[in-house]
């Protein structure tokens, strides 16, 4: 069995190395903040400030107990029916009043967290989120959520992008985007 | 020892993660290609962090000393 010849292989520009490539354009960070307990808060705001730090592209995507964080401090009571009220009152939103998922006991766990992070000089998950903002990390707040619990944008802490689906979310998931979920 | 001039330091003693990194990647957005930054930290694990820092961002660390519990690292703005 005779070959035909093959055609000579088109000149192929080699490759960038993986490892240049990686260094010229970190991969962007996506992180999924789900859950609304300080411990859990102060995880994202770290890695957010850090990613943004490290010269990455940081989104956070604020679903469930996670976008509850996100609502303005003074807010007592937020939603327009009863039940969403009844939440909101059960366990009040904003990013000073968090509780732990273990050892809250009636708040005595938490206090004990901030005055350890005060005597370490540890940021607090409100001054890191403020560094955050400063340093072009994108707040997504989920749309589902938001209507879920009843939340306006005017509830919402200044300076969260507009409101996006689990679509968005997978999208970027899709592009490469380095997923965390907390 | 470089003898070149330090732009910029940063006092990041005292300070936890993730401060001092913080602190050092919005200095050094002040300033301008080749110029040198100096962090003062006394966070133990800032020595890694700041390794991994300067790999990542592409700004080389050009000096890296430790004294009476402060690390000292000079960074050099790429």
């Amino acid at each position: 069995m005779t070959l035909t010849a093959e055609p000579p292989a088109p000149a192929v520009e080699p490759a960038p190395a993986p490892a240049a490539e990686a260094e010229a354009k970190p991969r962007d960070i996506l992180i999924i903040c789900y859950s609304g307990e300080l411990e859990k808060t102060w995880a994202t705001m770290i890695l957010a400030t850090t990613g943004a730090a490290m010269g990455a592209k940081v989104r956070v995507f604020l679903t469930f107990w996670g976008l509850q964080t996100f609502v303005k401090d003074q807010k007592r009571i937020t939603g327009d029916n009863v039940m969403q009220k009844m939440m909101s009152a059960m366990q009040r939103p904003g990013i000073s009043h968090r509780k732990l998922s273990k050892m809250n006991f009636l708040g005595m766990g938490p206090w004990m967290m901030n005055k350890l992070a005060k005597q370490y000089n540890v940021s607090s998950p409100k001054e890191l989120l403020e560094i955050a903002q400063a340093m072009g990390v994108e707040f997504m707040p989920c749309q589902m959520t938001m209507d879920m619990f009843g939340l306006k944008k005017e509830d919402m802490i200044d300076g969260l992008g507009e409101p996006v689906g689990a679509a968005t979310v997978i999208a970027l998931m899709q592009e490469g985007n380095a997923p965390l979920f907390i | 020892m470089s003898t070149e001039q330090i732009a910029q330091v940063v006092d990041a003693k005292g300070l936890s993660c993730p401060m001092p990194i913080v602190k050092t990647a919005q200095a050094i957005k002040g300033l301008v290609s080749g110029q040198l930054l100096e962090v003062l930290a006394t966070d133990a694990g800032s020595v890694k962090d700041f390794a991994a820092w300067a790999k990542s961002t592409g700004n080389p660390m050009v000096e890296q000393t430790v004294e009476g519990g402060v690390y000292r690292f000079v960074l050099r703005k790429k």
